[in-house]
């Protein structure tokens, strides 16, 4: 399958199973059996011949001086190939995603705990791993920067970034105004909220091979989200051309942003053109943990005013997210936060702003709803508040201040599609309850707080409902030109029309491989559709991120169809000498309503192949005004979901089952239905782990948990049965009438679970997440 | 690294007299742990797996002699009705996998004071067996805990067994963890009540350096029961006794601030579980109804 002769043996998977399903069908995954019976091969399954394993030297302090490094040791250590720093980096020792300020081996200083100062090319891992400990790195140890809302004002701070060009350790600011500034309401409420830092979690842990090619260049099998963006980077780092930095997807095993900033990439490319040889890149869990970014940590002030009627007057907030060392996407996660700040609702006058910060914590990026979690939490805690204050009912509240097509955001930018968030609301509030508990009948344990673990037989549990309503932009906003490239072609194969998808998108799990497959089918009329390994030998595709592949690629998979499609209808034209008005493709024949069925799609294809790419770019998005945020159009769309959670606390130990999290999303087009509810139960039941137990717990700069024992997430036993009730109110901008679908559950489930927390208890739960020492007010 | 295979208990001891600092794998669930993370780099393995004197139990008299090597799964399944507490805790550990293979000897050696095993076998007033080529010997397990995560077991002994008594009265084990399966305790809790001798057991796990029993609250609550004749003639258990056993269980307890939970926390949710266990298993006694775990 593979284009490269030296390949691993062990790299794509075979995903040209095709299995029957054009657009709104479910088709199942074609990697699904594989996946099940342990039979998919990730990245880190990735072998070659004589292959080296590498392995990274990491800072054991989050902020230091690096006064010398001396190899010699680990280089004399028998079965040891190199010993790279700095001083090794072949181009630019930067990368970064927004901003280029990350070295791919610390210089004079570290900033984080976990940044990479030297690597190591060994015949074993332990060996490699024996070699780390014999590289002696002198630090002089300097006082860590770990406060964000310090870093954002305090100019006694030192600048982790010197040459930054902003004031103080800012990334970005940003404010939005609009409206009336000196405005006041009758029914006042204000919160500050806190947010702990949430790890992607996937599974698979960063991996790569890489392989030195003939040519100077080097071929890199990996897991990532954004094949070009990363070979940007490389390439650079590397001080190679593009082209002869050539990536393949290998088996992701799952991503949710983490993957969008590089780990291994440059790291094991340069020990293979050392060495010469073939070299794997694996991170451990504990490794994982320090090898890519996380959610970024936030504290909130809000303020609400409204009328006693209950219309929304004012929102006023301040936010600060620590960025922690380097950049990453802390540009993207201010513009987020603070252009979707206010919620699914009108605001007739608003004063937002937002800061994103460097400090010594650990760097935070992209993670699954970026800047929209964070906000959600806050604001949608200030509608309970106020629903309170106000005596009513909080989806009524919420439902009389939603925001419906036509509204006009903060930012000055009107919805000119469909924003059915009362709609919404509504049917969640229709949706069925679970029974209620029956406190007679003897109880299954695993049914109650604590589970498994026999905390209670019923004693002390309180229910609660709560509800969510979200926003999130979908795709790249701000001015970015956001594309995608597909390249389909067509030809008989014994007797079969086949088409085959090339393009570097992603399938990070989310489902793109069958979408794409779907598009084609339906597009073309053809069955059998195949699916090229993703590399970096197609034009660029973008991210597999902010919901957008369905979208952007799906769009551009249509447009290379409709293509291919018009130079089969020319060929078709040419050979019946005529063109007929309503020629379509369907079933692997040409037919129009007038002249019935006129040729078979193989005889019209003979032994030729149709081959057309083509580039989708979503309409232009506009930046917002530095001083005023104003933007004609911030983001080329919205998406919407509705989370309804049902919740038991054991009230005396603060321990809480989720009983249900149903959703109510608008997907525009349900492309793939079975994939969707697949994604809705899976983002909510990550923005669940936010708000009861997912913290990555940093003191001083260091991790305390680092490990899965630790930094724990749901198991099946945390997880409740999710209704999900999808609808289709397309976006007649997108591809179908798309909308975003990854990421709003991700948003939505976490604030509707804390406020069902909030309804058992009557506790002011401020932080997520929301631990038994805080329901039982025994934190400090 | 070596990996040795031990045939028999003989052979195991006395790979174990030549060779002290090997690690002897029962499980691997906690050993292996270690290892991939390369907190520790044992010379060999000595794997005990097909000890039949560890892998069996059996039962003499009144006593239950649990083979250090029988995974969590078979004491579930096999002596839930003999030995109900360490029955319940071995059902609170990890996920099915790790039960299947994880093992109260492992548990006991690595001596955490999480282990899920020790409340239970403290309540139960268990004993451990080492054995050496020097020869067999038995201790208290409150002996045993030495500190965090070390035991009183000499470098060239093994452990072979413990031994507990079979229940006379009902017995149970709960843990508190923040999620609702497969974590490690932030405090856990057991009691047994042996009304053949008029006593009670506890243990708690997670909230000193060790796991302990807390003394007070036993010997407070015997007296009560025994002062107030409901050893003999069961009735309801007035609040303030229930109340004031949790006081002395979370009096006992020496917990510290960690990344699992607060010291307060773990002082308060060990009074709430010593409240509630009390009482399940005082109205397991009292209705006369013997469940199995
Ligand atoms: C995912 C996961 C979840 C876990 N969850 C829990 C939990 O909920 N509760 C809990 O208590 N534990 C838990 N553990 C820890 C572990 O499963 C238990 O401690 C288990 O009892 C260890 O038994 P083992 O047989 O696997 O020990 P091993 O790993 O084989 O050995 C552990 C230690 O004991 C030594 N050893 C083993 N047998 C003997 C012997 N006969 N004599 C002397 N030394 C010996 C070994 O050398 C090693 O030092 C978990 C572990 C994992 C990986």
């Amino acid at each position: 399958m593979n284009a490269h002769g030296n390949a691993p043996s062990r790299t794509p998977q075979d995903l040209s199973e095709s299995i029957t399903g054009g657009v709104g069908e479910s088709p199942s995954r074609p990697d699904g059996n594989l996946k099940v019976r342990g039979d998919y091969a990730y990245s880190s399954d990735l072998w070659a011949e004589d292959m080296l394993w590498g392995a990274t030297l990491r800072s054991p302090h989050p902020y230091a001086r690096i006064t010398g490094i001396d190899i010699a040791r680990a280089l004399a250590y028998p079965g040891v190939y190199a010993v790279l720093t700095h001083e090794d980096v072949p181009g630019d020792n930067r990368y970064g995603l927004k901003i280029t300020d990350q070295p791919v081996l610390a210089e004079d200083v570290v900033r984080f705990r976990g940044e990479a100062v030297a690597l190591v090319a060994a015949d074993h891992p332990e060996t490699a791993r024996r070699a780390l400990e014999l590289i002696a790195v002198d630090y002089e140890v300097l006082e860590p920067v770990t406060d964000p809302k310090r870093a954002a004002h305090d100019e006694t701070l030192p600048k982790l970034h010197p040459d930054s060009g902003r004031e103080n350790n800012l990334v970005r600011y940003q404010p939005i105004v609009r409206g009336r500034q000196d405005v006041t309401a009758e029914v006042v409420v204000s919160g500050t909220y806190t947010l702990g830092m949430q790890d992607q979690a996937f599974l698979g842990p960063e991996s790569g091979l890489a392989i030195p090619a003939e040519d100077g260049g080097v071929e890199l099998f990996l897991a990532t989200q954004d094949l070009h963006s990363d070979r940007k980077q490389t390439a650079r780092a590397l001080g190679l051309p593009p082209d002869k930095v050539r990536m393949t997807m290998s088996g992701v095993g799952g991503a949710f942003g983490g993957r969008e900033d590089l780990s291994i990439q440059v790291h094991v490319c340069m020990l293979a053109m050392h060495t010469g040889k073939p070299v794997k890149m694996v991170y451990n869990r504990e490794e994982s943990f320090y090898g890519h970014v996380h959610r970024h940590p936030a504290e909130m002030h809000f303020e609400h005013g409204a009328t006693r009627d209950g219309d929304l007057v004012y929102v006023k907030a301040r936010m600060y997210f620590d960025g922690g060392a380097y950049a990453s996407k802390t540009p993207v996660v201010v513009g987020n936060a603070t252009t979707l700040g206010t919620g699914p609702y009108e605001v007739p006058n608003v004063d937002i702003a937002g800061w994103g910060v460097y400090t010594n914590n650990p760097p935070c990026g992209a993670m699954r709803g970026l800047g929209a979690v964070q906000p959600a939490f806050a604001y949608e805690a200030q509608m309970d508040k106020l629903a309170r204050a106000l005596d009513m009912d909080p989806v009524e509240l919420r439902q009389r201040n939603a925001v419906a097509q036509g509204s006009v955001l903060h930012t000055g930018q009107q919805l000119d599609y469909p924003a059915p968030v009362g709609e919404l609301l509504e049917r969640a509030r229709k949706l069925p309850m679970p029974p209620e508990r029956d406190p007679a009948a003897e109880p299954d344990i695993r049914d109650l707080p604590g589970g498994a673990a026999n905390t209670t037989h019923g004693e002390d549990i309180a229910r609660g409902v709560g509800y969510a309503a979200i926003i999130k932009n979908v795709s790249y906003a701000e001015g970015a030109d956001d594309y995608s490239t597909a390249r389909v072609s067509l030809q008989a194969v014994g007797g079969e029309a086949v088409a085959m998808v090339h393009t570097a998108a992603a399938e990070v799990g989310q489902g793109l491989v069958t979408v794409q497959q779907q598009i084609a089918r339906t597009e073309l009329g053809v069955e059998r559709v195949n699916i090229h390994p993703n590399d970096t030998s197609v034009g660029e595709a973008g991210s597999s991120s902010a919901s957008r592949q369905t979208y952007v690629t799906g769009g551009a998979v249509k447009a290379a169809c409709e293509a291919v499609r018009e130079t089969l209808f020319d060929r078709a034209a040419a050979a019946l000498g005529h063109t007929p008005p309503d020629l379509a493709v369907v079933d692997g024949k040409l037919v129009s309503e007038s002249h019935g069925v006129l040729a078979d799609v193989v005889d019209v294809l003979g032994d030729g192949v149709i081959e057309c790419t083509r580039e989708y770019h979503h309409r232009p998005t506009y930046p917002l005004d530095p001083e005023t945020g104003q933007s004609e159009l911030v983001h080329v769309q919205h998406a919407f979901s509705v989370h309804r959670a049902v919740v038991d606390v054991d009230t005396q130990l603060g321990l809480v089952k989720v009983v249900a999290l149903d959703c109510v999303q608008d997907v525009g087009k349900a492309v793939n239905p079975d994939a969707i509810v697949g994604q809705i139960q899976g983002g909510a039941t990550q923005g669940m782990g936010l708000a009861v137990m997912e913290e990555i717990q940093v003191s001083d700069g260091l991790i305390r948990n680092p490990s899965f024992t630790d930094y724990l997430i749901p198991t099946i036993l945390d997880t409740p049965p999710m209704k999900v009730d999808i609808i289709e109110r397309g976006d007649p901008h997108a591809p179908y009438g798309v909308r975003g679908v990854g990421e709003p559950p991700t948003i939505s489930a976490g604030p509707a679970v804390l406020a069902a927390i909030r309804a058992a208890t009557g506790i002011d739960l401020t932080h997520a997440p929301a631990g038994p020492e805080h329901i039982t007010g025994t934190a400090h | 690294m070596d990996f040795l295979r031990a045939a028999s208990l003989d052979d195991a001891l006395a790979t174990k007299a030549q060779r002290p600092d090997i690690a002897p794998i029962a499980g691997g669930t906690d050993l292996m742990v270690g290892i991939n993370f390369d907190h520790i780099r044992p010379s060999g393995l000595l794997d005990l797996t097909s000890v039949p004197e560890l892998t069996e139990w059996s039962e003499s008299g009144d006593v239950v002699r649990v083979g250090a090597g029988v995974p969590y799964a078979r004491i579930i399944s096999e002596l839930g009705e003999r030995l109900p507490g360490l029955a319940m805790a071995a059902r609170t550990v990890a996920s099915p996998q790790i039960r299947n293979r994880g093992t109260v000897g492992g548990n006991l050696a690595t001596a955490s004071p999480s282990g899920d095993a020790h409340p239970a076998l403290l309540a139960c007033d268990a004993e451990v067996e080492l054995a050496s080529t020097r020869g067999t010997r038995r201790m208290p397990v409150t002996e045993f805990f030495t500190g965090v995560k070390r035991n009183a077991a000499e470098p060239d002994e093994l452990i072979t067994a413990v031994h507990l008594p079979r229940a006379t009265g009902p017995q149970q084990f709960a843990k508190v963890g923040t999620r609702n399966a497969m974590v490690i305790s932030v405090c856990a809790f057991s009691v047994a009540l042996h009304p053949d001798r008029a006593a009670v057991g506890t243990g708690f796990g997670s909230a000193a350096p060790t796991p302990r029993r807390a003394v007070e609250a036993e010997q407070f609550l015997s007296g009560e029961l025994t002062s107030r004749g409901m050893w003999a003639d069961p009735r309801p258990l007035p609040d303030t006794v229930v109340e004031r056993f949790g006081e002395l269980v979370a009096a006992a307890c020496a917990p510290i601030d960690d990344v699992r939970g607060t010291a307060s926390y773990r002082r308060h949710a060990l009074g709430v579980l010593a409240r509630r266990t009390v009482r399940w298993t005082w109205d397991e006694y009292s209705i006369g109804r013997q469940t199995c775990a």
